[in-house]
Parts: structure tokens; C-alpha cells; sequence
């Protein structure tokens, strides 16, 4: 293959799709029983970090970036003006096969514009995983998208090859989506999301009765969102991704702060600034909903739409609930642990494990990694030695901002906030 | 009151347990336990050096695996892995608390300070492996051999082999540790342990002189790639630092430009 060629097509397929933040290379178990190529482990691998702190997982790449849709958020839609660029099937499998044997990534996260139809674009998708497992004889991770629209046939045969698929929801509400990609209908994305999900369940459950019932998507399936583009809140964006996970049982939603790519009076300007504390905000936020057992109507409500910014989500909640404080650590159930603002999962389970043994102290606490300057104010333990004030949300809230250090403090001025 | 005594091992993990297997049979009390290499000039001490006996090594680690659960057996040998000045005195006061304590593999006792101790260092030693299956980048020679070179912080090979020997099944590699001179060589059966004579055979320059024109386009390709991927607007050179430290470097393709 011609060498220069193939590089200019990388570079412009690959910067079409980093705006994809999906990367996890995680949540498969394939193992390389015939001595082939590669296996995928069930905690995935980081290979390498971009400039952005982003990690590189996969070979994220366009199978081309030619698109018949004229979607205002991104940025190969049909009006943009740049340079356009396709590969062949063959030289995807080639890169990712001597990418493999390096060592540089996991596998292939394989996307691609839409060209001719739904169709035509998600059968070329699925040739490329074909061709890897079967005459490659490669069992490392590959993530397909699932294209909108795409027929239920094509999306069985594609996960019977791929880890993982995905849809990208990207616009949190249906009037947002109305708005940015008028050629786009909502029930698109859901159809290839319904027939994924239905087939999952039915091969799990084939498999349990035949053991030799090939694995379908092993990785499940997971959909992105781009927030700050039309508008809406957390309360918006929370509520759909706790609807899509429970619905359609997604292993992950990802938060895309939106990155001002083109100018469109539909969108925020081009100066505006990605919102990475607010995505960062929401990331915490599903992590409350997926392992502390938070249900999204505690976090974000009517009544409190959006997500602070300056504190975070579980401290939020926990100052709007102070009558439920202060917790003692060495009674506490499991569920209440994981809610006291500074200790994490791996800390309640620490605690659960060393209490049985004697009750713990605030030299045992710090020994196990709690975080004691936002932990301190809710609990009690093992000596009288604990905070006895009765403060108000408002003024706990000052208290720990002023004893904590957080790199996002160039955001925030204290001073005004306190007339606010 | 009696001298301190300071037990001398040749390195190896059997060493080790070597020396706790003495620890028992002579009754020794508070003892150092040393790495033969490591200087030691101390007034005052009975110094005796441990013959690595696998029958003895067997016996402990047998009694200590009776007791203890695979994880713990796993930590205890990461720890041991850190070559973390001193760690083997924690791991011995660890084995003696197993040997005393009744047979409960339920809890662990993360207010025991050595128990947590040897917890953060075999996280410590996990990471480091985690990085290692991470950061090594093959690059394929004349001679048909993937090859990379690395310097982990600790002597985490003995816990990669297992990966790339399932992962890269159908290819000859070899990974190879700079800092401790030796390396780890798949022949398409088994894993062997192997060394240099000299240490030049195997760094970054040679191994680019050995390898084909294919392979320095691979490289090129991937770092245009890498290049490729990033977003500028999003610049995060502290997080970028965090997740791969300046020390790294040195051994990965997309960092050293070509």
C-alpha cells in the first residue's frame, strides 16, 4: 500500500473521529483459545494519554468521513468545507492487525459517515470486523457503531463480531435534536438500540441452555451526549441517561462537552469554552447513580435542576440532607457509608471489613484514605473528639471550600458568591 | 540483651521465604532481613546468610497459603516485587500475625498497619504491572522478533508473562528489563528468562538499526495517529503528565518523534 497515502487518510479519518470520547476497551472477556491473535480483558487498557488526557485505547478511526447528513454539531456534516477521505476495507484490517502486534492499542473502534444509505454504510462496518475475526483470526476488541437506521438483520450479524456497539443519542432532548439535525429522526437512534438490546438478552439466555451459543456484543452497548450545545440542564441530561440505562440497559453514557467546531447561529459561538467542569460534574453524577445506589431524582429534581459546580454532587446532596447526619462509622449499613461525602467504594469496603476486628478511630480512617477534611463533618466514630456544631448548608458549604484545593478554584470567585 | 541478627538472601522470592522458614527454626527475634547486595555496616549484629532451599521455601508458603486467601497470596508477592527497602520485615511481621491468628479468611484487617502497608504497596506493584502491559511498544526486528525494552519502577516481568504470552500468541516477543538486565523471550511455545552479556544489544538504537523499513512506517503511522487524536482546545498537560509520567517516555513510539 502506498505509504504517504495511507497516512494522510489516517490523519484525516482519525481527527473526524476523536470527537467520539468513547474509549473503553473494557467490559469483553474474549480469550485467544487457538493461539491467534490477541484477547480482550475484562479491565481494558489505556496504551497511551493525548495531550488532552484523553486515553488511547483503540484505533478510533472513520471508515470514511463523506456524509449525506447536514447535522450542525458535527463536524463532517455534508455542508462543511474540508478535506474528505475514505479507506478500503483492507487497510483498516491492515492498520489495526500492526497496530495490534505492537502493542499500541487494544483493538478498533470503527465509526463512519453516512454514505449512500443506513444500510449500505453499516454493512461495510461490519465486513471490516468480519474480515478480523474470521480471516485474521483476531480476538481483540473491536467497537462498531451502530448506525441510525440500520436494519435489524445487519445489527444481529454485527454483534456477533463486535464487543461493543453504539448509538450516538447526542442531543439530550427531542426538540434539541429537531433543532441541530433536522434530517435525523429520533426513532433512528432507538431502533438499532432496541434490536441490540433484545439480543443480548435472548443469546444470554440461549446460552445458559447451550453453552457452544456464540457471545452477542459481549461488552454491551453504550450512547453519547453532547452537552452545552442547545441549552438544556443536567436535570435534562441526567434524567435521559438514567432513562437509557435502564431501558436499554446501556454500560455506559458518555458526556461530550461540546467543542465549538463550526459556526452556526443554531450553536454557541466559536469562543465559547468547553465546559469541562460541568461534564466532569455529570460524570461523578452517573457514578452515584451506577455504584453509590443515588437515584437521579435525589441528585436533580425540580426543585434543583442543575448540578453545582463548585461542590460536588454528593456533598451537594449530603447538605441538603443534613438531617440525616452525622453517620457512625462503626454501625452504619453499606448504603449510608457509601453516602458520606469523602469516602469512596473501595474506603466503605475497607471500613466494613476492618470494623469487625475493632472499632475505628480517626487514625484508622485516615490510614484507610478517607477524605477527613469533607468527611469530618458527618460522621462519628470511635472517639469524642468530632464536629459538634450545628452549622447551616450554606456556611458548612464555606467551610469546606475554604479547607479544600481544587484545581477547577480558577472558576469560581468566593467572594461573589457569597451575594449571590 | 542479645544482638540483633540480620539474615542475607540471594534475592530470589524462595530466598525469601527462606529466611522466614529460619525465622522459625532458630527462633530469631526481630530480625532484619536483607538482600545479600545491600550494604549494611552495623554495630552490634550477628550477620548470617540464607541458603535458598526450595523444600524449606515450600513448607512456608504452603502453611501461609493454607491460611490466607489469593488475593492475599497475590499481594504478599507484590510486595515482595517492590524490592522496597525494608518490605521484608513487613512481610514477615505479616507471615508471623497469619501464623498466630485463627483460620478466618473472611475479613481483613485494614486497621492492621501492616496489612494496609503491604495493601498499598502491592496496588503500588499492580499498577506498575497494569502500566507495563500498557507502555510496552514491539518493534519488529530482522530477525522476526517483536522487541521492547522498558524500565518498570519495580520488578513486575514475572507478573506480565501470563498476559503477553495468551495475548500474543502467534509471535516470537521479547521484553526486556533495562534496569534490572534481564528479560522475559517468547519462542511461540514457552517463556524463558533471558539476559545480555551487554546491555547495548538490546536498547532503543539497536533494536531501530535491526528492524525493516515496514516497521519505521508502522511507527510513523501511529504517530501520525496519536498526533491526530488529540484536541487542542482541551489541553490537559497536568492530567497528560499524570497519566503518563516524563519517565516513560523514553520507551514509547508516539513520544519520540521520527
Amino acid at each position: 500500500m502506498s505509504f504517504d497515502r495511507i497516512k494522510e487518510k489516517l490523519s484525516i479519518l482519525a481527527d473526524a473521529a476523536k470527537y467520539d470520547v468513547s474509549c473503553a476497551s473494557s467490559g469483553s472477556k474474549r480469550a485467544n483459545p487457538n493461539k491467534g491473535l490477541g484477547n480482550t480483558t475484562t479491565m481494558g487498557i489505556c496504551h497511551s494519554y493525548t495531550e488532552d488526557g484523553r486515553c488511547v485505547s483503540l484505533l478510533k478511526i472513520l471508515l470514511t468521513n463523506y456524509c449525506i447528513y447536514d447535522c450542525a454539531y458535527c463536524v463532517t456534516r455534508k455542508s462543511n468545507d474540508i478535506k474528505r477521505a475514505a479507506f478500503k476495507i483492507q487497510e483498516v484490517v491492515d492498520l489495526t492487525i500492526n497496530f495490534y502486534r505492537r502493542n499500541y492499542i487494544e483493538g478498533l473502534f470503527l465509526s463512519s459517515g453516512i454514505f449512500k444509505n443506513a444500510d449500505y454504510t453499516m454493512e461495510r462496518l461490519i465486513s471490516v470486523a468480519k474480515k478480523l475475526r474470521l480471516e485474521e483470526n483476531f480476538n481483540g476488541y473491536i467497537h462498531l457503531k451502530s448506525i441510525p437506521g440500520a436494519s435489524d438483520e445487519l445489527m444481529r450479524k454485527a454483534g456477533l463480531y463486535a464487543d461493543r456497539l453504539s448509538v450516538n443519542i447526542e442531543i439530550p432532548t427531542i426538540s434539541g435534536l429537531k433543532l441541530l439535525a433536522p434530517d435525523k429522526k429520533h426513532e433512528d437512534f432507538i431502533k438499532p438500540m432496541k434490536k441490540v438490546r433484545n439480543e443480548i438478552i435472548q443469546y444470554k439466555n440461549e446460552r445458559k441452555i447451550i453453552k457452544s451459543t456464540p457471545r452477542y456484543a459481549p461488552a454491551g452497548q453504550s450512547t453519547q451526549m453532547i452537552i452545552g450545545a442547545t441549552g438544556e440542564t443536567d436535570r435534562d441530561i441526567m434524567y435521559s441517561a438514567a432513562y437509557y440505562y435502564k431501558k436499554y440497559n446501556m454500560r455506559r453514557v458518555y458526556y461530550s462537552g461540546y467543542i465549538p467546531v463550526l459556526e452556526d447561529n443554531r450553536l454557541p459561538s466559536l469562543k465559547t469554552e468547553v465546559p469541562i467542569l460541568r461534564e466532569n460534574r455529570l460524570y461523578q453524577t452517573d457514578w452515584l447513580l451506577r455504584f453509590y445506589g443515588f437515584s437521579v431524582a435525589e441528585l436533580l429534581n425540580d426543585s434543583h435542576k442543575n448540578l453545582d459546580l463548585d461542590i460536588d454532587p454528593k456533598l451537594s446532596w449530603a447538605l441538603r440532607n443534613l438531617h440525616l447526619f452525622p453517620i457512625d462509622i462503626n454501625k452504619a449499613n453499606k448504603r449510608m457509608l457509601a453516602r458520606i461525602p469523602g469516602i469512596g467504594m473501595q474506603s466503605v469496603s475497607k471500613i466494613i471489613q476492618a470494623r469487625t476486628y475493632r472499632n475505628l478511630d480517626w487514625t484508622h480512617l485516615k490510614a484507610i484514605g478517607i477524605a477527613i477534611n469533607r468527611a469530618q463533618y458527618f460522621i462519628t466514630c470511635n472517639s469524642k473528639d468530632f464536629y459538634k456544631k450545628d452549622l447551616t448548608p450554606f456556611s458548612l458549604k464555606n467551610k469546606i471550600l475554604k479547607s479544600s484545593n481544587t484545581k477547577y478554584k480558577k472558576y469560581f470567585n468566593q467572594q461573589l458568591s457569597l451575594f449571590s | 540483651m542479645n544482638p540483633q541478627t540480620i539474615l542475607l538472601y540471594d534475592g530470589s522470592f524462595d530466598g525469601f521465604l527462606c529466611c522466614i522458614f529460619e525465622v522459625y527454626s532458630k527462633k530469631i527475634t526481630a530480625p532484619i532481613i536483607r538482600k545479600e547486595d545491600q550494604t549494611h555496616n552495623q554495630l552490634f549484629t550477628i550477620t548470617e546468610q540464607v541458603q535458598t532451599l526450595e523444600n524449606n521455601a515450600q513448607r512456608v508458603w504452603k502453611a501461609f497459603k493454607k491460611k490466607t486467601t489469593k488475593t492475599e497470596q497475590n499481594n504478599f508477592f507484590k510486595a515482595f516485587l517492590s524490592e522496597i527497602k525494608g518490605v521484608e520485615n513487613t512481610l514477615l511481621n505479616y507471615t508471623q500475625y497469619i501464623f498466630k491468628k485463627a483460620n478466618d479468611k473472611q475479613h481483613i484487617d485494614f486497621s492492621n498497619k501492616d496489612i494496609l502497608k503491604i495493601n498499598q504497596v502491592a496496588r503500588m506493584v499492580e499498577r506498575e504491572k497494569h502500566r507495563m502491559e500498557a507502555f510496552v511498544r514491539f518493534q519488529l526486528t530482522q530477525d522476526g522478533i517483536y522487541t521492547s525494552s522498558a524500565a518498570p519502577d519495580f520488578n513486575v516481568l514475572p507478573l506480565i508473562i501470563h498476559h503477553f504470552k495468551d495475548r500474543y500468541a502467534d509471535q516470537k516477543w521479547l521484553i526486556y528489563d533495562m534496569r534490572r538486565k534481564y528479560g522475559i523471550y517468547y519462542n511461540l511455545k514457552i517463556v524463558d528468562v533471558i539476559t545480555f552479556e551487554n546491555v547495548f544489544e538490546i536498547n532503543n538504537q539497536t533494536i531501530k538499526r535491526k528492524s525493516l523499513d515496514e516497521e519505521i512506517d508502522f511507527q510513523k503511522l501511529w504517530t501520525a495517529y496519536y498526533k491526530n487524536v488529540n484536541i487542542k482546545s482541551r489541553k490537559n498537560s497536568k492530567l497528560h503528565h499524570q497519566h503518563i509520567p516524563k519517565r516513560y517516555w523514553k520507551y514509547l513510539t508516539e513520544k519520540n518523534n521520527i
